[in-house]
């Protein structure tokens, strides 16, 4: 190979960007968020239901509360009425945060492994 | 038409990404399997091509110059246009790596009155490339928030630049939306522009299809058919620490946004998109213009058998004067040269 000093150090550079991935997490094992469910006003509930089907709130609830936060203050609408025929009164402290009052747990468990800080927070009350 | 074929080519990946994981159920192929692939195929294809081309000889030294060569002491040189140093080199090609210097020189022909050549600048080129290549890198990056745990630091800083418009939720990273235009723009030029569309080659537009499903897709998933994202994270967290695992319920336009990465990463060393590597082992580039200092040996060169006139007219001198072409030394000549080293012996 010719001038192989230099291109094997610049190949040696592109693995330590390309397998980055790899070696930072080498050895480790991936343990996926736990969202605790445990809270007083979920304990009280019979059967342990979310606003929406858990999949549904697990992928979209993001979009839901965009969606809620709309309909309360463009549109004045305050009740929400799921796919289930229930209607739950639309507000982000005093109906998420009812139940999910512990955030740490629940909403932060899952964030800090998206990477995403919400600035709800900066406004609303967690409880 | 190279057009159509490539189309046909990205929706068929889509569609086999899409009845694979979607219908069939075969997610850990999709999931796991091809990825996995697609990395080995990258990573050694992309080393063989580099080291293949380390391989090969340059003959001659042509670095590609537009300045004053380095000569004598009181003539000012351009140390970018035509380096004379290793350091000037390198400079050079951090320049044309990282702002694209040569593609920005590019212009425009037209045929100005009375047929003479008209040069214009056109900038857009270079500044669709500017926009695809940088918003491409910063979406990859952004990804490593799917790699890492916790995510990286630098996920975070780049986001909080890409999402300061803070629309919606999940809010808008803008750099995924350039790097969709920018494609679109580089491939409507190619459509569009008789001259490039006469040039292009199915190998052209698909790369640009291709990329433009990828980013189409991730948009899709991040904005429209939402999925469920801890999960995915589940999913490349596996693949990163070879504990692959397929979490349940992970919606199949994930499966057609990996496959068609997979797709890219695999089809990378074979097409024009090594250029990733090929920018800096192009002679034209990363050679000194330094041939009046430093003599370049052709490492081609061995020692050619030659046959030289003397030797050839020696051989054929008295055909050549009999059929009346003119040599230079004469039979007669020759003779007496031979008498005389007889005399001398
Ligand atoms: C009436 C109480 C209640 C309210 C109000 C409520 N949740 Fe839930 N939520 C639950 C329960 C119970 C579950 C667990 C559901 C299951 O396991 O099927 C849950 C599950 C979830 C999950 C999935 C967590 C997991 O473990 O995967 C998310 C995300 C979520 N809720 C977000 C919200 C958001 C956002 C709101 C406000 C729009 C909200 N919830 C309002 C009770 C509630
Ligand atoms: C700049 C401060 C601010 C920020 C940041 C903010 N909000 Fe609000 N939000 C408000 C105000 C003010 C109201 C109006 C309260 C009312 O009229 O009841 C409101 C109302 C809402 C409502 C409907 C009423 C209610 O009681 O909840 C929802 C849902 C909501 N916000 C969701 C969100 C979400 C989700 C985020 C984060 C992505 C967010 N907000 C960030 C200020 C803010
Ligand atoms: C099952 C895990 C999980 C739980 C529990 C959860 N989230 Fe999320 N949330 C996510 C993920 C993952 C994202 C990022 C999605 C993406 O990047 O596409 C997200 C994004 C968001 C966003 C949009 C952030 C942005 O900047 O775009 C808001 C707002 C949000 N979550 C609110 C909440 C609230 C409020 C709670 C608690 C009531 C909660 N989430 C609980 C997983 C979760
Ligand atoms: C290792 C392979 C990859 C995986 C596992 C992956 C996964 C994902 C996921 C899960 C999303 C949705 C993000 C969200 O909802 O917040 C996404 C979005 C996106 N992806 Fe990928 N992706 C990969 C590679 C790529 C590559 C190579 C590109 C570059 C062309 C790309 C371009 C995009 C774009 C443009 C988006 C839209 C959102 C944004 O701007 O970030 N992806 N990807």
């Amino acid at each position: 190979m010719y001038d192989g000093g230099k291109i094997i150090t610049g190949i040696v550079i592109f693995l330590l960007f390309a397998l980055f991935p790899i070696y930072s997490n080498f050895g480790k094992t991936y343990k996926p968020p736990k969202p605790d469910l445990n809270t007083p006003e979920i304990q009280k509930m019979e059967v342990k239901k979310c606003v929406e089907p858990k999949e549904y709130m697990r992928a979209e609830h993001m979009k839901l509360l965009v969606d809620w936060r709309d309909a309360a203050l463009r549109e004045g609408k305050r009740t929400y009425i799921n796919s289930r025929g229930e209607s739950y009164f639309i507000s982000l402290q005093n109906t998420c945060m009812r139940c999910h009052s512990d955030k740490k747990k629940f909403c932060d468990e899952c964030h800090k492994h998206a990477g995403v800080s919400p600035y709800c927070w900066d406004c609303h009350f967690a409880k | 038409m190279g057009v159509w074929f490539s189309f046909w080519v990205v929706v068929g990946l889509i569609l086999v990404a899409l009845i694979g994981a979607g219908l069939l159920n075969l997610s850990v192929i999709f999931g796991v399997v091809f990825p996995y692939l697609a990395l080995v195929v990258f990573l050694v294809g992309l080393i063989y091509r580099v080291v293949q081309w380390g391989k090969t000889p340059v003959p001659f030294h042509i670095p590609t110059t537009c300045g004053q060569q380095k000569s004598l002491s009181w003539i000012k040189y351009s140390k970018l246009e035509s380096p004379a140093t290793g350091w000037e080199v390198f400079l050079r090609m951090f320049l044309e790596v990282v702002a694209f210097r040569s593609l920005f020189r590019n212009l425009r022909t037209e045929m100005g009155p009375g047929f003479r050549p008209v040069y214009g600048s056109s900038k857009w080129l270079w500044l669709g490339g500017i926009a695809f290549h940088y918003s491409f890198l910063i979406v990859f990056l952004r990804h490593l928030r799917f790699f890492t745990q916790p995510p990286s630091k630098l996920v975070s800083i780049i986001d909080s630049f890409d999402g300061f418009l803070q629309i919606g939720h999940p809010h808008l990273q803008l750099t995924g939306v350039v790097l969709f235009f920018a494609a679109l723009y580089l491939f409507l030029r190619r459509l569009y522009i008789p001259q490039v569309r006469y040039i292009s080659l199915p190998a052209d537009y698909f790369p640009l299809l291709l990329i433009m499903g990828i980013a189409g897709s991730g948009i899709l998933m991040r904005y429209f058919i939402k999925t469920d994202i801890t999960k995915v994270k589940e999913l490349t967290m596996g693949l990163a620490t070879f504990h692959p695992k397929v979490p349940e319920g992970i919606g199949v336009i994930f499966y057609v946004h990996i496959f068609l990465v997979s797709v890219l990463f695999a089809y990378f060393p074979f097409s024009k998109l090594v250029h990733l590597g090929g920018v800096f082992l192009s002679p034209t580039r990363n050679l000194a213009n330094n041939s009046r200092m430093k003599r370049h040996i052709n490492p081609w060169d061995y020692p050619v058998k030659v046959h030289t006139y003397e030797e050839y007219e020696e051989e054929f001198r008295e055909k050549m004067k009999m059929a009346g072409i003119p040599v230079e030394k004469d039979i007669e000549e020759e003779e007496t040269e031979e008498k005389e080293q007889e005399e001398k012996e």
